[in-house]
């Protein structure tokens, strides 16, 4: 029989404990960590408050940065910016797409959220632009224009844009041939500066409520104004910005291990670093979940004897 | 006629209702379930964070109720609703900062031991779906930081097909996983955390470090010294 | 957005944080300060001797 007022020097792990109990009040812990934690949040927000930087609306970017604005409008209209040539899910490009080894997850997932450039950011806002007769002409004459020659009218007023001077706000680009696309260019930074764009490419003109964001967002962050506030809030991936948060704030620091594979090689300069490292993440992930199953892992604990300080009150009680 | 009380007919035993009834009241007597003490080797602070990190959870499932029946609009634009917005992100940092300190406690004692392992694999997930609770509701805040979060994030899921599925930009959908569907994930991963430890006891101490074990428990030693470590 | 804050912050954290940089490794002072809070409070429990209680047969 054992001994009930000592406890065992060698438990057996799976059986009932045999030696000695004392009181534990589980309710009463439970109750008493409620009021600390929400005593130590309530004070944290009183003293920290939290980070709450406004979003970048279309309307604050135009005007903020007009020239990078219609630099991302006017790619987005010959279809070669970042969005237009991404590929699955917004379209059949192949300019972002990743893959593992022989693998693509990417392609294989397939188109779900279609995204077609020119039409939604340019050729059906401008659509709804009510009235403006010379618009309407400038959208016709590029809407009937050969291909050919609407990518050369956009290539043309992209090369000049850099030079671009604000006359009241209206962009004057230095003689050129740019067609139709310098007033359709103009409209459209007009209505982005106006914030009927924000409204235009969130609803798309036909609903009254939204939920989806996804082709406003794409359009705002393709631009540099987008990234160079990041970069000043120390947000962007090569900056290990997974992890920070805005302002003076601690951010996901959970996410260290994944933010930590962005700034070493071979990842850092591999185009499939992001797929590379999801899938090295999810190794580890799983390994972790399976640390009780790991031969010398789960037996690391007993090596590092940090035990030892966790039941010292019972070692001191058996080993004396 | 009348069975016993204690004692179901026949009939009785044979229906599911009873045989769950019965088998649940087996496994999880009363006193097991809510126990009013512990093994004597339960004596450290460690052993709080579980508890500490569900207290946690309670205000940021209270705090984010009060945030999602009140709005965006009431947690930008006004005092109470922003104080509320800021509760309900510390009760997040702690709920994590509880939960690695429970987690790197139970690491060190290894208490996945003696059948224990589901314990640790089910307080692994939960930490891991836990971390893509947060991140929706990082991307739902409508701020900024969403904005850049969304922006980043959207390369990664999409390298690997998620994003086809799992659109970060799309606020009603990063909003339902945010609101509903990974809180209850967390909620049920918890529940079943917290019964398997009540069903299987906090794990005992590894085998003291004596010249020589008593005869009596050479054997549970010998097993614990030599590999019965694992589930 | 943050708008009227009557109910809020006594040190405003919305300004830039500071980094600490050591090779490739870049930490904010924030994340730094959460993480050592973490392993204090992790070796304070390990150390803090904790209350004795009463011995049930
Ligand atoms: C939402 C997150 C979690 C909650 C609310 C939670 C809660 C709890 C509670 C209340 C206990 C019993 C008392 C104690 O020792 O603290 C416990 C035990 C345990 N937890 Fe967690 N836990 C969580 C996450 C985790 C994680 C991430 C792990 C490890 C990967 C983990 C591993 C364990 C183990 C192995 C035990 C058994 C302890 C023993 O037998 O001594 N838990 N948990």
């Amino acid at each position: 029989m054992p001994d009930p007022v000592k406890p065992p020097a060698f438990p057996d792990e799976r059986a009932p404990w045999p030696g000695p109990f004392v009181r534990y009040d589980l309710v009463k812990e439970l109750v008493v960590a409620l009021g600390v934690v929400l005593a130590v949040v309530v004070a944290l927000t009183v003293l920290f408050s939290s980070p709450d930087e406004p979003p970048v609306t279309i309307q604050s970017w135009s005007k903020a940065a007009p020239a990078d604005f219609l630099g991302v409008a006017v790619s987005e209209l010959n279809r070669t910016s970042g969005v237009a040539t991404y590929g699955p899910p917004y379209n059949e490009g192949t300019g972002s797409v990743q893959k593992i080894g022989p693998i693509s997850l990417q392609e294989a997932a397939g188109v779900k959220v279609p995204i077609e450039t020119a039409k939604d950011y340019v050729l059906e806002p401008l659509h709804e632009v009510p009235g403006a007769p010379r618009l309407r002409a400038a959208l016709a004459a590029y809407e009937q224009a050969p291909a050919a020659l609407q990518e050369k009218w956009a290539a043309n007023y992209e090369k000049a844009l850099p030079e671009a001077r604000f006359v009241a706000g209206v962009p004057v680009l230095p003689p050129g041939r740019y067609g139709p696309v310098a007033p359709m260019m103009a409209s459209l930074l007009a209505m982005g500066q106006s914030g009927a764009l924000d409204g235009a490419l969130l609803a798309g003109g036909h609903h009254f409520y939204a939920t989806d964001y996804t082709k406003p967002l794409l359009f705002v962050s393709a631009g540099e104004y987008f990234e160079k506030l990041a970069e000043h809030q120390h947000l962007l991936g090569t900056q290990w910005g997974m992890m920070n948060e805005t302002g003076s704030y601690p951010g996901q620091v959970w996410l260290w291990l994944f933010s930590f594979w962005y700034q070493v090689e071979p990842f850092k300069s591999s185009s499939n670093a992001d797929a590379l490292i999801f899938m090295v993440m999810g190794v580890l992930s799983l390994a972790f979940i399976c640390i009780p199953f790991i031969p010398g892992l789960n037996r690391l604990p007993r090596r590092l004897g940090v035990y030892r300080l966790i039941w010292r009150d019972h070692y001191r009680e058996v080993e004396s | 006629m009348s069975a016993p009380a204690h004692r179901p007919a026949k009939a009785e035993r044979t229906m599911w209702t009873t045989r769950v009834r019965e088998r649940a009241v087996r496994e999880m007597p009363p006193e097991k379930l809510l126990p009013d003490r512990q093994p004597s080797y339960v004596s450290s602070w460690i052993y709080v964070f579980g508890v500490v990190t569900i207290a946690a959870f309670a205000v940021v499932v209270a705090s984010g109720v009060i945030l999602g029946l009140k709005g965006p609009e009431w947690w930008h634009l006004t005092g109470l609703g922003h104080f509320v917005n800021s509760m309900h992100l510390w009760a997040v940092e702690i709920f994590f900062f509880a939960m690695v300190v429970h987690l790197w406690g139970k690491f060190f004692m290894g208490a996945w031991r003696g059948g224990r392992s589901r314990t640790w694999v089910t307080g692994a997930i939960t930490f891991l779906v836990a971390i893509g609770a947060a991140f929706t509701g990082y991307v739902s805040q409508q701020n900024f930081d969403s904005q850049w979060i969304a922006f980043e994030a959207k390369d990664g899921l999409n390298a690997v097909g998620i994003g086809s599925f799992f659109n970060v930009a799309n606020f009603g959908q990063m909003y339902t996983w945010h609101v509903i569907l990974l809180p209850t994930v967390v909620v049920l991963l918890i529940v079943g955390h917290v019964l398997l430890v009540r069903r299987t006891g906090v794990v005992p101490p590894y085998a003291a470090r004596l010249a020589k074990a008593p005869p009596a428990a050479t054997a549970t030693a010998a097993g614990a010294a030599t590999g019965a470590e694992d589930a | 957005m943050t708008g009227t804050t009557p109910l809020g912050a006594i040190f405003d954290l919305n300004v830039p944080a500071h980094y600490l940089s050591w090779h490739f490794i870049q930490i904010s002072v924030p994340n730094f300060v959460v993480i050592v809070l973490m392993i204090v409070v992790f070796v304070a429990a390990l150390l803090i001797p904790f209350p004795k209680r009463e011995r049930e047969p």
